[in-house]
């Protein structure tokens, strides 16, 4: 096999180990807490409401927002480290089909690799900080999987046909 | 049969009964369901406009209790596709398993088995509940949901250890195996369009996150503390603008993240499609249509889910026809490699004997 593919097969197994790895973290954890947290501060702000409490409302609400911002980014960050690793795993299987030169093909998988493993790795940090960085990393990682992969949807099509 | 083959028909069973499942569930559960959701939170706003905190509470609950049991049915489908992916891929990469026929075989039987009684028993959870279970919160059909998940994870480990044993894909493992090899044009057909359909669903994605992502995250917020600040001074009219308008947001971050999902997933399954044309029983002519059709029915279908928000059921029911024809392009090549003849595993067989003489 290929430098390419092995980099794409054991990078892709490598990535879904770390998002399984993670998913479990997340899952035993936090999720519950999360969950219990953002159907609770709801809960509590609609009740403040009915006591004509308005602050007591504004601020569950509040808690509310960064429950759900933190709980949206941690289900992403899983979903999209495993389903990016199978799409890695498959893309190494089919890299001998791909009409390009090895060297191209080399770079292509690294870039792929390194976008999969940075761009959810940008989401997860974003809810640590909600500054410009992360959400850097997080656009910087995708653009490496487009760009990667835009190169090779290309080299597929033109890929040599045999019977 | 080969264990190859059991796992390609049995992935391709479970992509196919997960998207029947996800097709009912959407037509008979979903709407409804959201309709209940919607009512309730409307109660919940309502009754804390009467200052009725009780009734807010169980309103509240009733809410958690309607999305408990659609996250059971959205886990029934996604459950049942995933685990049909990770059957066609393990199809795939069964030459590189250091395992012999008869163990590969039964591995491929414990996973189709781990694999259907998950999803069966999830959905199964909302319905049994905790009836005769000698745990106190966990119920019979949680215990064997994780039973199911417990033989996929152990049949998956044993084929990498398998993996992990031959020392990895050999160059002359690759160039002696007749679906990683084959360079048919449906086989490039499914590759290269599955490749171009991800890519679609990523740049959607990316221009999702980058236009509404953030404004929508700000909207949820606004509209909730909208419909409490509105309930607390009793303002009913802008409590029902602002449940209105929750509504709408609630429609476009779904019809948005439904595209980008179904565009990756349908793109990773054309592309794992891709490698068992050689299998499909067809002629050449007619695995090309079928792999057109499913490629078409995979466009078309995130593409007017997107359209929903402006066209309404016109986009909806061809999205249900694009559904139909990726349904009936499966069907045609699961039947396709039921009719296999077995050329292909039998001249595998042949060149292993050899090797091992």
């Amino acid at each position: 096999m290929s430098k390419a593919g092995r980099l794409l097969i054991f990078g892709g197994i490598g990535l879904a180990l770390l998002g399984m790895t993670y998913g479990l973290w997340y899952a035993v954890f936090a999720e519950h807490q999360e969950l219990e947290g953002i159907g609770g501060s709801l809960a509590t702000g609609f009740s403040a409401a009915a006591e004509r409490n308005a602050a007591g409302a504004v601020g569950a609400l509040q808690r509310y927002r960064e429950l759900k911002y933190a709980y949206d980014r941690h289900v992403d960050v899983h979903g999209h480290w495993i389903g990016l690793a199978m799409l890695l795993i498959v893309l190494g299987i089919g890299l001998e089909r791909l009409g390009l030169d090895e060297k191209l093909k080399v770079l292509l998988a690294a870039g792929l690799l390194l976008g999969s493993l940075l761009f959810p790795l940008g989401v997860l940090l974003q809810t640590w900080s909600h500054g410009a960085a992360p959400r850097g990393l997080a656009i910087a990682g995708s653009a490496l999987v487009i760009a990667s992969l835009a190169v090779m949807a290309a080299g597929f099509a033109r890929a040599p046909r045999s019977s | 049969m080969s264990a190859r083959r059991l796992l390609a028909l049995g992935g391709i069973g479970l992509v196919l009964v997960g998207m029947v499942f996800g097709d009912i569930f959407a037509v008979f559960v979903l709407h409804q369901n959201a309709a209940k959701v919607g009512a309730n939170l409307s109660a919940a706003a309502h009754a804390a406009v009467a200052g009725n905190a009780n009734a807010v509470v169980g309103s509240m609950q009733s809410v958690g209790s309607f999305l408990e049991n659609r996250g059971t049915k959205v886990d029934t489908h996604v459950h049942m596709i995933a685990f049909g992916y990770l059957a066609l891929l393990l199809g795939i990469l069964q030459p590189f398993v250091k395992f012999g026929e008869g163990a590969k075989k039964k591995l491929a039987w414990a996973f189709l088995f781990g694999a259907w009684l998950l999803p069966v028993c999830v959905f199964l959870i909302h319905y049994v509940g905790l009836a005769y279970s000698p745990l106190q919160a966990i119920g019979w059909a949680s215990i064997f949901a994780d039973l199911g998940g417990a033989v996929v994870i152990f049949s998956t480990v044993v084929y990498l250890l398998g993996i992990a044993k031959r020392g990895g894909p050999g160059k002359s493992a690759l160039s002696r195996d007749a679906l990683l090899v084959d360079g048919s044009s449906p086989g490039r057909i499914l590759l290269a369009g599955g490749v171009a359909l991800v890519l679609l669903g990523f740049f959607h994605g990316s221009y999702y996150a980058a236009t509404s992502l953030y404004e929508h995250e700000a909207r949820d917020y606004s509209l909730l503390s909208q419909m409490a600040s509105s309930a607390a001074s009793r303002n009913v009219a802008m409590v029902n603008t602002a449940l209105g308008n929750y509504g709408e947001l609630a429609g476009e971050k779904a019809v948005n993240i439904a595209a980008h999902a179904h565009a990756i997933e349908f793109g990773l399954l054309a592309m794992l499609l891709a490698f068992f044309q050689p299998y499909v029983g067809l002629r050449d002519s007619w695995k090309r249509r079928w792999a057109w059709v499913l490629l078409l029915g995979s466009l078309l279908l995130p593409v007017c889910v997107l359209l929903e928000l402006r066209f309404g059921l016109l986009a909806g029911g061809i999205a249900d026809v694009a559904g139909l024809l990726v349904v009936l392009a499966l069907l045609a090549m699961w039947i396709g490699i039921l009719r296999y003849t077995g050329q292909i595993d039998a001249a595998a067989a042949r060149a292993a004997e050899g090797t091992n003489q």
